[in-house]
């Protein structure tokens, strides 16, 4: 258990390590000069230009050595500075993220793992049902099969540009001050539900295909036959079947992050949600680069701490790795 | 993939007319294979039959779906269903050269590091799970702020250079289970070098594995590119799928009930994806004999 721990930390850290390295070597490794890249898109006078070049320069910390820039970006980092935003200037670059992430940690967390144990459900049932999988299967693949941000637009137009049932965009209405009321809930809630329903039926069709697929391969293994053939209720033998389908679902879900949280950039952006997606459209529209770098470590950091949680999880479901045999460390 | 070899396995010992048999037995595989096969065809032919350049302003702008415009127009009074069927086109393109492109570097990972073992395989092993880790789309938001006009190809690179790992890691584990059984020792021992038991004795016995990867891969890279392109990304005036999304949004078309502008590339990629992955579930269980009563 300890060497899986050892191992699994010592992937995130150095993941930590490369995407800092990416973060910081990116703008430097782009053909031509960056600054005058980043600048050609603004429409300036030469005096506010060159003026404009000299500061993004000494914030890039372009005039010293690589490896002393290097090093200064990991200072500053450890030290919890990412730069100044331009979108929001004069505020830090963390401060804007930070207001955007409880955002995207309210449609994230519940969507993941509300979508995640309700495809395994489900999934399990319509394994042992044909009349179920019939249904439920087709339905599946084309979840999983859609865009995140199709079904977004297109729950945006039907639930909220044509019905009016929930509202269009935004985390809020503008129309109310941010107080702790039941009238600006409700308006959270509203205004919250159709990006959380998006995420959560992508999901779901994914998760409901995986667990039928992994209950139907571990019916057919030996185990199965041999407890059917000693009589055992096929309740029972079920159950076995779901517990040991359940860790390869796990290890799907670590690997989906990187997806679930793409899909959440672009489904935000749909209906402008004010959390870290619809943070990076503005960002971009804006060139403020800072603001992108910060929003990338922000992601990764976020991703690993996941990866973390799912390995936690996987170590209290499989006896397995606890107990030092071969299983989680794949 | 053919050889010479004839050594027996466990997912090809069928005879091909018997594959053939199951194939056209199973409802999964002939349904998703339909599916993909005649919007390739679209995506082949219709381009070269619709009327108009898909950027050219050719009538009225926001008509809804008629006889004289097909799938209506969009904001700018472009046609929409030669905006379709061009971005069905791009899709496939990039599905094929990023889902390729992923699936020649997952190859060459995975056997190699499942195949030579030792320090490779722990050097190859901790690469891949860093950047499994990463998200494809936050690299991208850091690669895209200085980007200027990118192509296609660049797109395709990109997600061939990011989609890899998941697939590297599940041949390299393929891979080492096939490398300790008797024929490979033997080959080994035989002196034949390595690439060569690789590509004629490991490669044939998983081939199944790897095409059921590659249509995988090839899903995913569609997927990828659409909210690539969503988030404006594209080639700048590039006619694919995701750019029409991209512009329906941009340009309001949920406020201006424009459905017909979005609703068609959506269906368009659904149907392509959700075609693969049904065809894929098919596939395996063409190859795997232990899956066919199931069905």
């Amino acid at each position: 258990m300890r060497r899986y721990f050892a191992r699994k930390l010592l992937t995130y850290f150095l993941t930590f390590f490369v995407a800092v390295t990416l973060d910081w070597g990116i703008p430097r490794l782009m053909p031509g000069d960056p600054i005058a890249g980043l600048l050609a898109k603004f429409q300036l006078q030469p005096s506010s230009y060159a003026a404009l070049h000299s500061s993004y320069t000494k914030a890039f910390n372009l005039g010293e050595p690589l490896w002393r820039q290097y090093l200064d970006f990991w200072w500053a980092l450890l030290h919890g500075s990412l730069g100044t935003s331009i979108y929001a200037y004069p505020d830090p670059v963390t401060t804007v993220i930070e207001h955007a992430v409880v955002f995207t940690l309210a449609l994230l967390l519940p969507a993941t793992i509300l979508s995640y144990l309700a495809g395994n459900k489900v999934g399990a049932i319509a394994a042992r049902r044909k009349v179920l999988d019939n249904t439920v299967l087709p339905f599946s693949y084309m979840l999983t099969a859609t865009p995140y941000q199709w079904l977004a637009l297109l729950l945006a137009f039907v639930l909220a540009g044509v019905a009016h049932v929930f509202p269009i965009s935004g985390g809020f209405s503008y129309a109310l001050v941010p107080t702790l009321s039941w009238a600006f809930l409700w308006s959270l809630l509203a205004h919250w539900f159709l990006p959380f329903a998006t995420l959560f039926l992508v999901g779901f069709g994914g998760w409901a295909i995986g667990m039928r697929n992994l209950i139907i391969y571990e019916l057919d293994a030996d185990y199965a036959h041999f407890l059917e053939s000693l009589g055992a209720p096929r309740r029972l033998v079920r159950k076995y079947a779901y517990k040991n389908a359940r860790l390869p679902q796990l290890t799907g879900l670590a690997l989906s992050l990187g997806t679930i949280v793409g899909g959440a950039v672009v489904t935000e952006i749909v209906f402008n949600y004010p959390g870290i997606g619809w943070l990076v459209l503005q960002a971009i529209s804006s060139e403020d680069y800072f603001l992108l770098q910060g929003i990338f470590l922000f992601i990764i950091v976020g991703v690993l701490l996941a990866n973390f949680v799912v390995d936690v999880v996987y170590l209290l479901v499989d006896p397995r790795t606890r107990i030092g045999l071969q299983g989680g460390t794949r | 993939m053919s050889t010479d070899t004839t050594t027996s396995t466990d997912t090809t010992t069928a005879p091909r007319h018997e594959l053939v048999y199951f194939a056209l037995r199973n409802r999964k595989l002939v349904i998703g294979l339909s599916i993909v096969g005649f919007l390739a065809i679209v995506a082949i032919v219709a381009p070269l039959f619709a009327r108009s350049n898909p950027n050219a302003f050719v009538g009225p702008p926001m008509q809804p779906p008629s006889s004289s415009y097909l799938l209506g127009t969009t904001y700018f009074g472009q046609d929409v269903y030669s905006q379709l069927v061009n971005g069905l086109r791009q899709s496939f393109l990039v599905g094929v050269m990023g889902g390729g492109i992923a699936f020649v570097v997952a190859t060459a990972v995975g056997f190699t590091a499942g195949y030579r073992g030792g320090a490779v395989d722990e050097v190859l092993n901790m690469l891949t799970n860093v950047l499994l880790v990463i998200p494809t789309l936050a690299l991208l938001i850091i690669i895209g702020g200085y980007l200027k006009g990118t192509s296609i190809v660049f797109e395709a690179v990109f997600v061939g250079a990011t989609a890899w790992p998941w697939a590297a890691r599940a041949i390299r584990a393929q891979t080492l289970s096939l490398a300790s059984r008797d024929f490979v020792g033997l080959a080994r021992l035989s002196g034949v070098r390595s690439w060569r038991i690789v590509v004629g004795e490991v490669a044939p016995n998983m081939s199944s594995y790897l095409f059921l990867t590659f249509i995988l891969l090839f899903g995913n890279a569609i997927l990828i590119s659409a909210s690539y392109d969503f988030l404006g990304f594209g080639p700048p005036n590039g006619v694919s799928l995701g750019n029409m999304m991209n512009l329906a949004f941009a340009w309001n078309a949920l406020q201006l009930h424009v459905w017909w502008w979005f609703v068609p590339p959506g269906i368009a990629i659904m149907a392509i994806v959700g075609g693969l992955y049904v065809t894929n579930v098919g596939l395996d269980e063409v190859f795997n004999p232990k899956l066919r009563s199931v069905s």
